[in-house]
């Protein structure tokens, strides 16, 4: 559905992507994950046309990212980056309703039909924010707000996920409801998505595949357990990690080793 | 229905003072009223316009200022503090002086001069992760300092017999109404304000940002465009005809959000009728609080919208930048 052949994306005499391939198919979650300034967020921003690749391709439903026009890949495509920064009094109702703009049934004035409505109330259920309707989002903890981001992407009816940090300011149990909510998503609607995350255990328990990527190159790239090894993590960020599976799912389940000369800190 | 009433009222009182029954009468359309025929003068030739004008520069002013903030992401954006209030006054001066015989020479170089400003101001506060708040106050003011010593020389070689129409001119005045400038100001008006409407949507996204508004599907470049150009043209028109009414485009925008919420789709349809109150009033005020002399609206906008102002940036519903 989505494939990215060779991108390559240079900022004057910097490289922040070179040369990386990725195919995202319907039911699988892809994971990208690397240390900070590897080029993930740039690669994920240039999957829907937002940051422009100065080599390579994108290509939609067979065709050329950019033959599509910005609503129709809006319709296809849904990001969900980092929390908004809302200067206006926006409630959380129309901050989600807002992921409707692409594909409103509109009515005569312009308004969104019931429809519409009903999407963007089901998302809100979705993401746990039911009764958080009428609040503003700039009265919203960083968690809510991040939910309702979500709630925003999921209320387009896109089948393609493109997920910066999801997680960043979530607590662990929205950690894992927000993942879940995704995954099943894949599992049930043939969606997909591609996360970008630092979360590496959250990577190996949700994805069907990972990417390692290192100083805008991709490292390696395959199923969680080939990829999350202890060799290859050490590679990327130049640490030691102990990789054992973990006791419930089974995943590899990453431990960084911190040197510690005279024994943990009280 | 607030419009309709102020109207009325504002059309009976002023330096001569007329019958309401009478006006109503004459206002209605009949030709039978009890007014005398310096009455009736008094109320179409001189009045009438006066107000409509009002109405058309609050319409102009109060949708503009929607639509910046919307745009610039700034609840603090105004056509004044962006310097394009300043930027349609140069062009009108330099009508003036240069093509002072061409009745059209006004708006459109107003409108030149407004659209010149806005992309001035525009280019110069983006910097490379796009125009910030901050910068762009700061673009904001150097553009209207700028443009305000550009004022004073024109005003410096200008014959001196000018310079205090000018100056009246300057702080927003609606005496020097002509039925051509009324024309061109509610033609602007209609234009302007269906053409942001009819972007209200794109704008409650690109509101929060123009990087979500693009993945959301929103072609920001297209929808900047026309927003930027809809809202020079209403600033231009009511710049050409009634010099630099203050304040207007950031009190009514601020006011209607506090009832109608943050909806551009009603927003900006609020602001042009709320707007066209507001000046209508100021206006009604200026020409009666010292009657028979007169104060340029702009002194009255001001007076008012500056403590408002104030008032709602303490309340905290101005989200301060």
């Amino acid at each position: 559905m989505l494939e990215a052949k060779n991108i390559t994306i240079r900022y004057d005499a910097r490289f922040a992507v070179q040369g990386v391939s990725l195919r995202v198919e319907p039911g699988k979650v892809i994971s990208i994950v690397g240390p900070n300034g590897a080029g993930k967020s740039t690669l994920l921003r240039a999957l829907n046309g937002n940051v422009k690749s100065t080599a390579g391709e994108v290509i939609l439903d067979e065709r050329l990212l950019r033959s599509h026009t910005r609503r129709a890949i809006a319709q296809r495509i849904a990001v969900v980056a980092q929390e908004a920064d809302v200067r206006f009094p926006v409630t959380v109702f129309e901050f989600v309703l807002g992921g409707r703009y692409a594909g409103a049934n509109l009515t005569a004035w312009g308004w969104e039909s019931g429809r519409d409505i009903e999407l963007a109330q089901n998302a809100i259920a979705e993401t746990e924010l039911a009764g958080f309707e009428s609040r503003l989002m700039n009265e919203l903890s960083g968690g809510e707000r991040q939910r309702a981001v979500l709630a925003r992407a999921l209320a387009t009816e896109a089948k393609i996920f493109l997920l910066d940090e999801p997680t960043a300011n979530l607590d662990l149990a929205h950690q894992a409801t927000m993942l879940r909510l995704i995954r099943s998503r894949c599992d049930k609607s043939d969606s997909a998505a591609v996360v970008v995350t630092h979360d590496v255990n959250l990577a190996a328990e949700f994805s069907n595949e990972v990417m390692l990527m290192k100083d805008g190159r991709s490292v390696a790239f395959g199923s969680p357990r080939e990829i999350l090894t202890e060799q290859l993590l050490k590679q990327v960020f130049g640490l030691q990690v102990l990789v054992d599976a973990h006791p419930v799912s089974g995943a590899p389940r990453v431990t960084p080793v911190h040197e510690m000369r005279s024994g943990p800190r009280a | 229905m607030l419009l309709v009433i102020v109207f009325v009222i504002s059309s009976v009182i002023g330096a001569q003072r007329l019958s309401l029954s009478g006006a109503l009468c004459a206002l209605t359309g009949k030709a039978s009223c009890s007014l005398s025929a310096e009455e009736r003068a008094i109320l179409f030739d001189i009045r009438l316009p006066r107000i409509l004008l009002a109405g058309a520069v609050g319409t102009c002013l109060a949708a503009a200022g929607a639509a910046y903030q919307a745009l610039l992401r700034n609840p603090l954006a105004e056509p004044y503090l962006l310097g394009v209030s300043n930027g349609a006054a140069v062009g009108t001066m330099v009508a003036l002086v240069f093509f002072g015989a061409h009745e059209w020479g006004r708006p459109v170089m107003a409108f030149g001069g407004a659209i010149a400003a806005t992309f001035l101001v525009y280019r110069l506060a983006r910097g490379r992760a796009g125009a910030s708040p901050e910068r762009l106050i700061l673009a904001g003011v150097i553009v209207t300092t700028f443009l305000s010593s550009a004022i004073v020389f024109i005003t410096t070689v200008m014959d001196a017999t000018r310079i205090r129409s000018f100056t009246f001119w300057l702080l927003g005045d609606l005496s020097g109404t002509t039925s051509s400038l009324l024309t061109v100001a509610f033609i602007a008006a209609a234009v302007g304000v269906i053409a942001l409407v009819m972007n209200a949507r794109a704008l409650n996204l690109m509101m929060l940002g123009e990087r979500d508004a693009f993945d959301l599907g929103v072609e920001i470049g297209r929808v900047r465009l026309i927003v930027f150009a809809a809202a020079s043209l209403l600033v231009g028109a009511s710049v050409a005809s009634s010099g630099s009414v203050g304040y207007v485009g950031l009190v009514v925008p601020h006011l209607v959000r506090l009832s109608f919420g943050s909806d551009n789709r009603l927003v900006i349809p609020a602001a042009a009728i709320a707007g066209a109150t507001f000046v209508i009033v100021a206006d009604t005020l200026a020409r009666t609080v010292i009657a028979p002399r007169e104060l340029p609206v702009g002194a009255i906008t001001a007076l008012i919208g500056a403590p408002l102002f104030v008032y709602l940036l303490k309340r905290g519903t101005a989200a301060v930048v």
